[in-house]
C-alpha cells in the first residue's frame, strides 16, 4: 500500500501531503502563541504598573540572540537550496550551522534565565516575569524541538538522500518552514518583551 | 514504499520486493492490533477506548445521582468500596462529589464523545468514504491514539493521588481550581495537555487526508455529508484547541511555579491573604477556556449530524434535502463558532456592550443549526422509511437535538440568562444536545457501520430494546432538569438543593431523575451484550447490507482489506445520495458505478 502524494504534488490542489500538513500545524501554532500574546496584552492592560522590558531584561543579549536566530533561518534556507542544487556536502554544512546557531541561542537563553533566577526574579516574582518565563520557555521548547528534528535530518535521517532525493529535499523544506516560524515568533517576542 | 525497497536493496531486486510484500500481511499481534498504523485498527482502538470511557463517565454520574436522590445516605454496596477518604461509612463527602462532577464532564467530553465521534468514526469511515488507502500520515495517526491513551491514563490515575482528582468542574475556573490544596488539578492539566496534543495531531491528519486523498472524480461537492462534518470539525479542533493548551500551560504555571496569571492582587483565602505576587486576571481563564469550549460544542455535534445524515438518506431511500445548503450551513457554523464564546460569561460583569455583541452572534449561529435540522426533517418527507435500529436512533436525534437547541436560545439572550445561568436548566439544555443528541447519533453510527467493521449485523431485537429503553429513560433524566432550573435550583449542589426554600416544590424530581439514570444504565446491558455477541455470532452480511451508495459500502468488502482498503482504487461518477433514481432497476446508484 502506498499513500499518494507523499512526494509528488496533487495536481488539483498543487500541494504534497507533508507541505499541507506543516502549514496546518503552523496555523495551530499561530493560535497557540496568539493566545499567549493576548494573555500578555490582557495582563498588561489590566495592571496598575508594568515594568519596562529594557530595564528588567538584557537587550544586548536578546539582540544578539535575534541575530543568531535570523542567521539560522538563512542557513536553513541555504541547506535546502544546496539539496536543490544536488550538493549534499554543503547541505550538511549549512544544516549543521543551523543546529549550532540554535544551540547558541539556547546557551545565551540559559545565562539570561540563570541571571534572573539567581536574582530572585523567577516566574513567581511578578506577572511580568511570569509571562516572560512562560512565553520564552515555550518558545525555547520549540527551539529544542527544532534541534531534535534538524539533528535527525542531519544524522540518521539523511540516509534518505541516497534513495529518495526529492522526498528528502521536501523534508528539509518542511523542517525549514517550521524553523522559520520559530524564528518569526522570536521576532515578535523580542520587541514585545524586551523593548516595550 | 516499493521504491524504497528496490532502490535500497538493489542486489536482491524483485525477489526481495515480493518477499517483503508477503511479510506485510503476517504482522505480529503487536504491530497489527496494538501499535497499528492502519486507520481501521486505530479507529477500532479509539472506539473501544472511548466507549469504555463513556461507560466509566456514566458510572460516575450514577454514583452522584445517588447522593442527589438520597442526600447524606450511605450508598448501598458500592459505598463501602469507595474508601474512607471519599465516602466514610458509604456516605459521599462533598469533595468527592465535586471530583465526580468535574471528572464526569471531562471524561464524557474529552475522553468519550470526541474520541468516539472523531477518532473512532472519523478514522474508520472517512478514508473509506473518500476512497483513500489510509490516512495521509499513518504514523501520526498511531501517535494520536497513543497520546490520547496516555492522557486518559493520567486522568484516571488522578483519582488515586492523595486528595483525589480535580474538583473544580470540567471548566476549572480559577481562582478555585488553583487555590484548591490538592494536586488533582495539576494532574487534570497535564492530562489535558496530552489530550489536546492528540487532537491537534489528529485534526491535521484529517484535513490533509480529506483535501489530498480524495479519489478520482470525488470533488468536494460529491463528498458525503459525514466527510464534510469531519472536515469542519477538524478545523475547529485545529484552531480552537491551542488557546486552551496555552491556558492550560498558564494554569499549570500558577499551580506549580507560583505565578499568578489568574490570581488577582489581594485575594483572600480562608481569611488570610494569599501569598502570591498577584496582578492576574481570573476572567482571562474563562475567555481562553470558552474560546476553545464553544467550538468544542460544535466538535461534539457536527460529527453527530454527519452520521445522522448518512443514515437518514440511506433509510429514507431519498437524497438528502438541500445537500449544498447543508454544506454551506456547516461551514458557516464552523466560522461563527469562533465568535460566540463569551455567551457563557454574561454573568461575569463583562458589560452590556460585550453582552450585546455575543448575544447577537449567538442568535446568528442558531440560523445554520436550524437550517441543518430543518433540512434533515425535510429529508424524511415522502420517503419510504425503513425503521431499523440505526434509523430509530437517527430519528430520535432530530427532536432531541431540537429540544437541546431551542432551550439554548433563552440562555443565549443575556436578559433571560440572568435567571437561568448556573441552574439545572443549563444542565438539561446541553445534555439534550450531547446525550440524547450526539450520543444517540453515535449509537446509530455503531449499529449502522457495525456490519462494515465485522461483516456481521447486530441483533435488531436487542437493538430495539436498547433504543426504546434508552429513549424513555434519557428523557426522564433530563426533562425534569428544565423544571428544576426554571425554579432556580442551582447546578453543582452537593445535596441537590435540600437546604434551599425555593427548591422544595421541585425537589421530588431528584429521585425520579436518579431512577431514570439507573434505568438508562440497565438498558445499556442489551447493547453491551449485543455488541460482543454480534462480533462472533451476529448474522453474516454481504459488503453492502443497507444498499448504500457511498464508497465505504460499494467499493470494498466487509471488513475492508487490511492494507489499502480497496482491491482497485475506486473512481467516483455521482454525488453521494443517488437513491431512487427514476428509471433504474435498483433503488440506489453507487457513487463508483458508471451508469
Amino acid at each position: 500500500m502506498e499513500i499518494p502524494y507523499t512526494v509528488e504534488v496533487r495536481p488539483d490542489t498543487g500541494l504534497s501531503n507533508g507541505k499541507l500538513g506543516v502549514w496546518l500545524f503552523l496555523a495551530s501554532e499561530v493560535m497557540l502563541f496568539a493566545a499567549l500574546f493576548s494573555s500578555y496584552i490582557l495582563l498588561r492592560v489590566g495592571s496598575v504598573e508594568w515594568p519596562h522590558g529594557s530595564q528588567e531584561l538584557s537587550v544586548p543579549l536578546a539582540f544578539f540572540n535575534t541575530v543568531v536566530l535570523i542567521s539560522s533561518s538563512v542557513t536553513m534556507v541555504m541547506a535546502w537550496a544546496s539539496l536543490k542544487m544536488n550538493d549534499f556536502g554543503k547541505f550538511r554544512m549549512f544544516l549543521g550551522a543551523t543546529i549550532l546557531l540554535a544551540l547558541t541561542f539556547l546557551v545565551v537563553k540559559f545565562f539570561e534565565y540563570e541571571h534572573h533566577l539567581v536574582a530572585g526574579e523567577g516566574p513567581w516574582h511578578n506577572t511580568f516575569y511570569a509571562i516572560y518565563f512562560t512565553i520564552t520557555g515555550l518558545h525555547g521548547l520549540h527551539i529544542v524541538g527544532g534541534i531534535i528534528v534538524n539533528s535527525y535530518l542531519w544524522g540518521p535521517g539523511a540516509k534518505m538522500w541516497q534513495t529518495e532525493k526529492e522526498r528528502f529535499t521536501n523534508r528539509i523544506e518542511i523542517a525549514g518552514l517550521y524553523w522559520h516560524f520559530v524564528d518569526l515568533v522570536w521576532i515578535f517576542l523580542f520587541p514585545v518583551l524586551y523593548l516595550l | 514504499m516499493d521504491n524504497v525497497t528496490t532502490a535500497g536493496h538493489a542486489p536482491v531486486g524483485h525477489a526481495h520486493k515480493a518477499h517483503a510484500h508477503d511479510h506485510h500481511h503476517e504482522q505480529s499481534f503487536v504491530t497489527k492490533w496494538i501499535f497499528s498504523q492502519d486507520h481501521k485498527v486505530i479507529g477500532i482502538q479509539y472506539t473501544i477506548t472511548a466507549l469504555l470511557f463513556l461507560l466509566f463517565g456514566f458510572s460516575l454520574m450514577a454514583l452522584m445521582r445517588y447522593q442527589l436522590a438520597f442526600p447524606m445516605m450511605p450508598i448501598p454496596v458500592i459505598g463501602s468500596l469507595l474508601g474512607a477518604a471519599n465516602a466514610p461509612g458509604g456516605i459521599m463527602l462533598p469533595e468527592f462529589y465535586n471530583q465526580l462532577g468535574a471528572m464526569h464532564g471531562t471524561i464524557m467530553v474529552f475522553l468519550g464523545v470526541v474520541p468516539l465521534a472523531v477518532g473512532g468514526f472519523g478514522n474508520y469511515v472517512m478514508p473509506l468514504m473518500i476512497g483513500a488507502p489510509d490516512m495521509a500520515f499513518p504514523k501520526l495517526n498511531m501517535a494520536s491514539y497513543w497520546v490520547y491513551f496516555i492522557g486518559g491514563v493520567v486522568m484516571l490515575t488522578s483519582f488515586f493521588v492523595p486528595g483525589g482528582a480535580a474538583q473544580s468542574g470540567w471548566t476549572s475556573y480559577p481562582p478555585l481550581s488553583i487555590i484548591t490544596a490538592t494536586n488533582g488539578q495539576t494532574w487534570w492539566l497535564m492530562g489535558m495537555i496530552f489530550l489536546i496534543t492528540s487532537s491537534l495531531l489528529g485534526s491535521m491528519n484529517f484535513i490533509v487526508t480529506i483535501i489530498q486523498l480524495r479519489t478520482k472524480g470525488l470533488g468536494f461537492f460529491r463528498l458525503p455529508f459525514f466527510v464534510w462534518a469531519q472536515f469542519v470539525t477538524s478545523f475547529l479542533l485545529l484552531l480552537a484547541f491551542p488557546p486552551l493548551e496555552a491556558a492550560g500551560v498558564l494554569q499549570l504555571m500558577d499551580k506549580v511555579a507560583g505565578t499568578s496569571f489568574f490570581l488577582p492582587t489581594g485575594l483572600v483565602v480562608g481569611n488570610r491573604p494569599l501569598d502570591v505576587s498577584g496582578g492576574g486576571n481570573a476572567l482571562m481563564w474563562q475567555h481562553l477556556f470558552w474560546f476553545l469550549a464553544h467550538p468544542e460544542v460544535y466538535v461534539l455535534i457536527l460529527p453527530a449530524m454527519g452520521i445522522v445524515s448518512e443514515i437518514i438518506a440511506n433509510n429514507t431511500r431519498k437524497p438528502l434535502w438541500g445537500y449544498r445548503v447543508l454544506v454551506y450551513a456547516i461551514i458557516f457554523l464552523g466560522f461563527m463558532s469562533f465568535i460566540v464564546w463569551a455567551h457563557h460569561m454574561f454573568m461575569t460583569g463583562m458589560g452590556t456592550t460585550m453582552n450585546s455583541f455575543f448575544q447577537t452572534t449567538t442568535m446568528i449561529i442558531s440560523i445554520p443549526s436550524v437550517i441543518i435540522l430543518s433540512a434533515l426533517f425535510l429529508s424524511l418527507y415522502g420517503g419510504s422509511i425503513r425503521y431499523n435500529t440505526p434509523m430509530l436512533f437517527a430519528l430520535a436525534f432530530l427532536p432531541m437535538f431540537g429540544i437541546g437547541g431551542l432551550t439554548g436560545l433563552p440562555l443565549g439572550l443575556s436578559p433571560s440568562d440572568i435567571h437561568l445561568h448556573d441552574t439545572y436548566y443549563v444542565i438539561g439544555h446541553f445534555h439534550y444536545v450531547v446525550a440524547p443528541g450526539t450520543i444517540f447519533a453515535l449509537l446509530a453510527g455503531i449499529y449502522y457501520w457495525f456490519p462494515k467493521v465485522t461483516g456481521r449485523q447486530m441483533s435488531e431485537v436487542l437493538g430495539k430494546i436498547h433504543f426504546f429503553g434508552s429513549f424513555i429513560f434519557i428523557n426522564g433524566i433530563f426533562f425534569p432538569m428544565f423544571i428544576q432550573g426554571l425554579h432556580g435550583v442551582n447546578r453543582r449542589l452537593y445535596d441537590g438543593g435540600v437546604q434551599y426554600a425555593h427548591a422544595q416544590p421541585v425537589l421530588h424530581w431528584n429521585q425520579f431523575m436518579s431512577y431514570a439514570a439507573w434505568g438508562l444504565m440497565l438498558f445499556q446491558i442489551p447493547f453491551i451484550f449485543n455488541f460482543f455477541w454480534s462480533i462472533w455470532k451476529g448474522k453474516p452480511v454481504g459488503s453492502n447490507p443497507w444498499h448504500a451508495t457511498t464508497l465505504e459500502w460499494t467499493a470494498t468488502t466487509s471488513p475492508p482489506l487490511a492494507h489499502g482498503n480497496f482491491e482497485t482504487v475506486p473512481e467516483v461518477y455521482h454525488g453521494p445520495y443517488e437513491y431512487s433514481v427514476p428509471g433504474r432497476s435498483q433503488d440506489f446508484l453507487p457513487q463508483n458505478q458508471k451508469d
